[in-house]
This record gives structure tokens, sequence and C-alpha cells, in this order.
């Protein structure tokens, strides 16, 4: 017991929490990888695409959590709620970090790779993602960071994960559970953090090579 | 090899960088484009492996129209060398100059193989090979991007400005470089540059291009120093032609003999300047003897020397020699070793033997 909390119960609200978290966090990507490529490859695009999908962001969750039962149909407990909603604020903050980071690829290396017979999707895949990489996983950071805090809201519509503490803590009129679950969500973001960064680390080997002699 | 027939590029906003573009770049030798900016130099070449596509005409490449060719596949079946090298931070020396060998489908081993053969011809060692673009200094970069443009040896190599973010030592270096290689290879280089020094020092032919794309004149260095086609290409080659055309000039200068002193050697007074020499007979500078005391040579009285003739130069460094050395005699060398010494009114002469006209 810790705070008046079994320990398995905080474990299992920590697997659900990171579960809820984290996987919105890599689909965003993968649908934020393709945006922001658009953005880039057509520059009228980029202002509507990033003011569009930035604006997600200013939903308020817990009306986003309570609207998505009745857009997608879904039950109102159901986990998929939560997963999409947090998806499309994965999005609304990764599509700008995806463009900013293809965009930051210097001009002369885009070119040399083109020249050098590198089709489009080729050179965006091997040239320009990879030196992207530092921006994007800067974004990635924030991002995470982000859902971990944002996810806890919905153990106000009944999902369970770490938030559950705080209004079970509320109910009971005890400081225990709150503060557990505070911890926890904090000692959660610093983990993703520090593995995002470290995932950055291990993928730039160049940048870590030393200085021109 | 390379030729353009009636090639414009105009785009959309009006503008024209290349206008009704005709000309042959003969196969081997370097040829260099030319001109001040806005003059399509760069759109011109760009157009070569389809960076550009022509709004009119056609270019071929060995009687082959570029615009039947899939433009990956143009690309890397031709070298390419970008101003500021351009190299992939990312991929280590090695792993650059692999690019299109790999893109080519050769498997690793020959890729690898090629890669390492094309870094070793720019001078680049074993050990750079695996480091990355960030560790090496701006020159040693772009020997690189040369090394990444032959790997898959192309036919056809395209030098977009590829020495001008290079400082001046290491630009000279480079371009013997080029030279050099483009002589071992027999490929046929494309060069631009805005740069007339350099296009008349490394070119075999040069297009000097003006504004909005004209050919102003397509001709030898010595040609266009000789017989400038027009006012524009006259004024763009610069004031002091008469002199540079002498690079051009191979004469033969009959060097007078030098009396040599070793360190040491004891020289009365009032002999004048004299050339000390160390054992080898290797040039070390000039001793001046014209008055004062006399007395035996002292390394620390040496005067610098001007600049070195080596027999066969042309005669802009025989004169350039004569000129620059303090006792007014320029010094000849032949593998080193001293073989005489010529004064100005000997150069002038042979070049007047010769006719005065560039070679």
């Amino acid at each position: 017991m810790i705070g008046g909390v079994a320990w398995s119960t905080v474990g299992d609200l920590l697997l659900r929490h990171l579960y809820l978290a984290g996987v919105p966090l890599l689909v965003g990507l993968l649908i934020s990888l393709p945006l922001g490529w658009l953005a880039t490859r057509y520059r009228w695009l980029a202002p509507p695409m990033i003011a569009g999908t930035g604006l997600l962001y200013t939903i308020p969750s817990l009306a986003l959590f309570i609207l998505l039962p009745l857009l997608l149909g879904t039950r109102v407990l159901d986990d998929a709620n939560v997963l999409v909603a947090m998806t499309l604020y994965s999005v609304a903050l990764l599509t700008r970090t995806v463009a900013d980071g293809l965009g930051s690829v210097p001009g002369a290396t885009r070119q040399a790779a083109t020249a050098m017979g590198y089709g489009e999707l080729r050179r965006t895949l091997v040239v320009d993602l990879p030196l992207a990489v530092p921006v994007i996983t800067a974004g990635l950071r924030v991002a995470a960071v982000s859902n971990v805090s944002i996810v806890s809201v919905a153990a106000l519509i009944g999902v369970s994960q770490l938030g559950q503490l705080f209004t079970e803590g509320f109910n009971r009129n005890d400081m225990g559970p709150i503060v557990v679950g505070i911890v926890a969500c904090v000692a959660l973001a610093l983990v993703l953090d520090a593995g995002i960064a470290l995932l950055s680390r291990v993928l730039t080997p160049w940048l870590r090579a030393g200085v021109a002699r | 090899m390379i030729r353009f027939e009636s090639v414009t590029k105009r785009y959309p906003d009006g503008t024209t960088a290349v206008d009704d573009l005709s000309l042959e770049v003969p196969r081997g030798g370097i040829t260099v484009f030319v001109g001040p900016s806005g003059c399509g130099k760069t759109t011109s070449l760009r157009m070569i492996n389809r960076m550009v596509e022509p709004t009119e005409g056609r270019i071929l490449i060995n009687d082959e129209d570029v615009a039947d060719r899939k433009p990956a596949r143009l690309r890397r079946s031709i070298g390419y060398v970008i101003q500021h090298a351009g190299l992939f931070p990312h991929r280590t020396v090695l792993a650059n100059v692999m690019t299109v060998p790999t893109l080519i489908g050769w498997d690793k081993g020959r890729a690898r193989t090629a890669a390492m053969e094309a870094i070793e011809k720019v001078g680049l060692t074993a050990d750079q090979a695996s480091r990355y673009p960030a560790q090496l200094s701006g020159g040693q970069q772009q020997r690189v991007g040369v090394a990444r443009a032959l790997a898959s040896d192309p036919e056809v190599v395209l030098m977009d400005e590829p020495f001008s973010a290079v400082d001046p030592l290491v630009r000279t270096d480079l371009q013997n470089e080029v030279r050099r290689l483009q002589r071992e290879l027999g490929i046929t280089v494309v060069l631009v540059t805005h740069d007339i020094d350099e296009a008349i020092s490394l070119g075999d032919h040069v297009a000097v291009m003006r504004q909005g794309g004209h050919l102003a004149q397509l001709a030898s260095p010595g040609e266009l120093l000789t017989e400038p086609a027009d006012d524009f290409v006259a004024s763009f080659v610069g004031k002091d032609r008469g002199y540079r055309k002498l690079g051009f000039t191979t004469t033969q200068v009959e060097s007078d003999p030098e009396e040599t002193v070793a360190l040491g050697e004891d020289v009365p007074a009032g002999r004048g300047w004299v050339l000390a020499v160390d054992e080898d007979g290797q040039p070390l500078g000039w001793v001046d003897r014209q008055g004062g005391s006399g007395g035996p040579v002292r390394e620390e009285e040496l005067h610098r020397m001007g600049s070195l003739a080596e027999v066969g130069d042309s005669a802009r460094v025989f004169l350039d020699a004569a000129l620059s050395a303090p006792s007014g005699r320029g010094v000849v060398v032949e593998d080193g070793r001293v073989v005489g010494t010529v004064v100005p009114e000997r150069v002038l002469e042979a070049i007047r033997a010769r006719g005065g006209s560039a070679a």
C-alpha cells in the first residue's frame, strides 16, 4: 500500500495511462508524417494545414471525450474515445513539428540528393527524414508530456488510468491517492521524455561526432 | 557530345533565364560556362541533368535527347558537384560516396570498392572515409563532393560553382586536382563559375554568357584573350588580358648562365646580386653584394627569391620570375635545380620571335 492505494492498483493504472497516452502518440506521429510532408512539399498548403491542425489543440479535452461517442457511435466508456481524442491532440502538435523538421534540411543537401538521382519519396525517407529527427523528437517530447497530462482528464468520464486517483481522492476527501497520482504522472512523463531523448541520441550519431578540425 | 539546340528557359513570371542557346560541349576536356550573375549559366547546367526543364529546344547527350530519359535515371548517370559540397551530414564520407553506386543497384561490396577508389583518387585517406562530413575542413568536404560525383565512373560530370566557397589557397589545390582527374579519367566536365580567371585557367573551352541567357562566345581560353568576339567579352575578360594571354604562350626562352655560390662561400663586395644555392643546386635566395662589405655568405642575409620559372613554363611565368626577382634576373629551374636566369628583355624577345600571339 502507498497513500492508501494498493501497489498493484498503481501499477495497473500506470500501464493503462501509458497505453492511453503512448499509443495515440505513435499513431499521431504516423499521421503527422505525411501531413507535415505535404505542408513542406506544397508551400501553399502549409499555413491552412498547420493552423487547422493546431486548432484541434484548442478544443477542451473534456468536451472532446464527451462529443466523440456521439460522432463515432462508440459507447461512452469505450477506450476508443480517449485514444482518438489523444491522437487528434498529438496530430495537432506534431504536424507543425514534422513540417519544421523537414523544412530544416539544408537546401544544398536536398538539391544534391535530387541531383544524385534520388526519387522524391526515397529522398524524403533516407535523406530528409533522418536529418529532421532532432526537430521531430523535440516536438515528440512535448507531445508525450502533454498527452500524459491530458489523459488524466478522462477519469471524469470514467475511463480508468492514473487520473482515477484524483477523482477517488477528491470523493473520499483523501490527499493520499491524489499525491500518488501526481507523482506517478510526473514519473511517467519524465520516463517518456527521457526515452524519446535517448532514442533521438541513438538515431543521430553524426551530431556527436565532434567538430571540424 | 552534349549539344544544346535552341534551348530557351522562360519562367512563369516572364523572366528569360536562357534565350535560344545553341552550343556543343565537346567530348573530354573541361568546358566552362562563365558569366555575370543572371546570365543563365547555372540554369543551362541544370538543364543537362533535368534539374531544370527547358521551355523550348532540346539537349542531347551522345545524340540522345535527355527529355526521353527518366530524370532520376539520367541523373544517376551524370556526376554532380554542388557549391558547398551538399554532403549528407548524417552519413559518413564513405556512405556519401557510395550514394550513386548504391542507387544504380551495385551490390554493397562493389559499391564500397568503387567508393574507396574514388576517395583515394581525390587525395583523401581511408581514415577520413569513416568520418562524418562535419569532421572535415571545407576543402576536404569539397573533395568528398568530387569523389561522390566520380564514384560510379560517369562519362559526364557537372560542377556548379564547386570552388566558390573555399579559400583561395584551397581553391587552387582543388582546381589542379580537378584538372588532373579530368585528364586521368578522360571524362567530360562542364563547370559553372562567375570567376573569369578560374574559367581561363581551368577550361579547355570557355563559353562566355551574358545577361538574359545569351552565349557571347565559345572559344579556347587563348582565343578568348586574343580575339574576344565583342566589347562585352573583352571587358568581361578583363583589362590585363594582354598579359594574361602570355599564360597560354609557351616559348623557348633561352636562359643565361648564372654563377651561383654556396652558403659560407666568400664573396667580395661590388659583385652585385649573387644567387645562393644549396648542395643539390636548389636555389636558396639572393645575396646583395652591390656595395658594403664582402665576406662569407650568411643565411640571414639572403633575400627572398622571386617566383621560379620551370623549363617549359609559359611566357607569363618567365616574365613574372624576371620581374619579381630583386636582382632583375628570374631564376629558371629544372627538376628544382638552377639552370640559369632570365632578364625581362629575354622573355620579350622570345615573345616577339613567336609573333606575339597566343598559342
